[in-house]
């Protein structure tokens, strides 16, 4: 008897604190992932309540479509200037607001303000200062390369988008770096001093090394962030002009949902998750390899 | 560095107070013609307002839906973060508790799923909610926050609870406590850092999502405010002072917190990358 009423309690237990997580997180995340697997060997149409196994026919109009690819490799593009460009502004501003600098709290609040708003109203923010505020800019001082808006032409539509993808993450990442920072021991730099290292030798063989954890977060988290980037490049240039920007994560979205291409965006789909996972992976598993103890 | 001359910290202030103003000029920009007219706008963006006229503010304010958007987005924000800390917590109370295979082999897998984009799932998401008439529904969309958001927060508070001396747990039962009266008494109550964390993290998430409520809440006046401000934008491309107005009055909310909390902000991202 005792050990019936013990299985129940346990059981009950057991529901209780593992059930509604355990629950929503199979069925809005494994039970959708495997079901779109099975998707992709399908030909659904997404209105129709029926659909045809059809092998790997969407896996193959996904080798065919070339616009896939071609957004692909603008997003690895994208991907490699903004985790770059993200990561070296961070560190430099996290360096300089460590040092003790008067109202640096104040400095790393304004820096972090970007990332209180969505990427829509950031877009949009950005579609208005380079499409007005800088053309007017252009045309009041005579500086020939804001003379037309840069969302207007292809490659410069590109870089605006770097650019206002490393303002916003910059300012996140730094904060990840101050914390890295604030754990570098304070006595072994001032060691490091008396025996006459300078800044750079204390920045190369020390710093650097301890920091080797925050560069992992940092490049993992601004890599998933690029990789899946959608409402920036949606308000700012709603992949436009002529396409020429339209990332991955835009490209799946308008394969599944606007021309109701299910079954190969959701192969699209799978191919990003694998590539993205590839790559994320093997960033963690080359820096792990790098970590020191100071 | 305490040997640094006074003077070159302050070039270095200077250097990075510049910085830091062109750094949020685009809000600046953003604010400053919210009150001018249209067509003061767009013959002149960097000119200063004449006056602060609040006409755009009541435009945007009637034709964004603001009050319902607003109430919304409240609405699903809180309820996600509630429960997503309050069942994350429970759970990866249990999983540290009771470390069996299965537990550990359930945590890695909520861990490993980490990796898998949005996008990888919304097709299916879509279809599948959508054939249970589950969808334009925001109690769905809480729902889906709490798939989507339990494995971080499950894994955030893994490491803390490990932390929490099991003596402390082992006395409360003593002295009477069911285990769930221990969770609520004892260790839930410690775990408060961690939930103010993981909370901080959440509302940054899911107050400013798009893609996922874009999906899921068709109705106009389901929208959220990301929903709504995307709308307005293209509803009234050329009236640019609401739009900047609708803008400034999108962000507002969360830069009258921001005000109040931003230590606590930054701490919570700051504990939130050191797992």
């Amino acid at each position: 008897m005792i050990s019936e009423k013990g299985v129940w309690n346990r059981l009950r237990s057991r529901l209780l604190f593992t059930g509604p997580t355990l629950f929503a997180f199979l069925t809005v995340m494994i039970v959708p992932f495997a079901y779109g697997i099975y998707l992709t060997f399908t030909n659904w149409d997404g209105i129709s309540t029926t659909h045809t196994l059809v092998g790997f026919q969407n896996y193959g109009e996904v080798f065919k479509d070339e616009v896939f690819w071609q957004s692909f490799g603008l997003t690895l593009k994208y991907v490699f200037f903004s985790v770059l460009l993200t990561n070296v502004i961070a560190f430099l501003l996290a360096y300089m607001l460590t040092k003790g600098l008067k109202g640096q709290s104040i400095f790393r609040a304004g820096f972090f303000l970007p990332n209180l708003v969505g990427g829509i109203v950031l877009g949009f923010i950005w579609q208005f200062i380079f499409s007005n505020v800088l053309v007017y800019f252009g045309a009041k001082t005579g500086i020939s390369i804001f003379s037309g808006s840069w969302l207007a032409e292809p490659d410069k539509a590109f870089w605006s988008l770097v650019i206002v993808t490393v303002w916003q993450y910059a300012g996140y990442m730094m904060v990840i770096y101050v914390a890295g920072l604030m754990s570098v021991p304070n006595d072994i730099q001032e060691a490091a001093s008396i025996d006459g290292a300078n800044g750079w030798m204390k920045m190369r063989k020390m710093i650097l090394p301890l920091m080797i954890p925050s560069f992992i977060v940092c490049i993992f988290l601004s890599l998933q962030r690029c990789f899946m980037v959608y409402d920036v490049n949606l308000s700012l240039t709603k992949g436009g002009p002529f396409k020429s920007t339209e990332f991955v994560s835009m490209h799946v979205y308008e394969k599944a949902f606007l021309s109701r291409d299910y079954g190969v965006g959701q192969a699209e789909a799978l191919v990003l998750f694998l590539l993205v996972a590839a790559i994320t992976l093997l960033q963690v598993y080359f820096s792990k390899k790098l970590e020191v103890e100071a | 560095m305490a040997g640094s001359k006074p003077s070159s910290s302050l070039v270095k202030s200077l250097g990075l107070a510049i910085f830091l103003i062109l750094f949020i000029v685009p809000f600046i920009i953003l604010l400053l013609n919210s009150f001018k007219e249209s067509n003061a706008i767009t013959s002149n963006p960097l000119s200063l307002p004449g006056s602060f006229d609040l006409t755009n503010y009541r435009d945007a304010f009637d034709k964004m839906g603001y009050i319902a958007a607003f109430s919304n987005t409240l609405v699903i924000t809180l309820a996600s973060v509630l429960i997503i800390s309050l069942t994350a917590a429970m759970t990866a109370h249990y999983f540290v508790r009771n470390n069996t295979r299965a537990n550990q082999y359930t945590f890695l897998l909520m861990v490993a799923s980490m990796i898998i984009p949005f996008q990888a799932i919304m097709i299916p998401l879509v279809k599948i909610y959508g054939s249970l008439g589950m969808l334009n529904n925001k109690w769905s969309l809480i729902y889906m926050y709490l798939g989507f958001g339990s494995s971080l927060a499950v894994f955030i508070y893994h490491g803390f609870v490990k932390s929490i001396p099991k003596e402390l747990e082992e006395a409360a039962m003593i002295d009477g406590c069911t285990k769930t009266q221990t969770f609520f008494r004892i260790v839930f109550p410690v775990l408060t850092p961690t939930t103010a964390t993981i909370s901080i993290l959440n509302v940054l998430w899911i107050w400013n999502d798009f893609l996922l409520p874009s999906l899921i809440l068709v109705n106009p006046e389901q929208r959220t405010l990301p929903l709504s401000t995307y709308n307005f934008y293209g509803t009234y491309t050329v009236d640019y002072g609401p739009l900047m107005a609708g803008l400034v009055l999108t962000i507002l909310p969360i830069i009258i917190v921001y005000l109040f909390a931003q230590k606590y902000i930054i701490q919570g991202v700051m504990q939130g990358s050191i797992k």
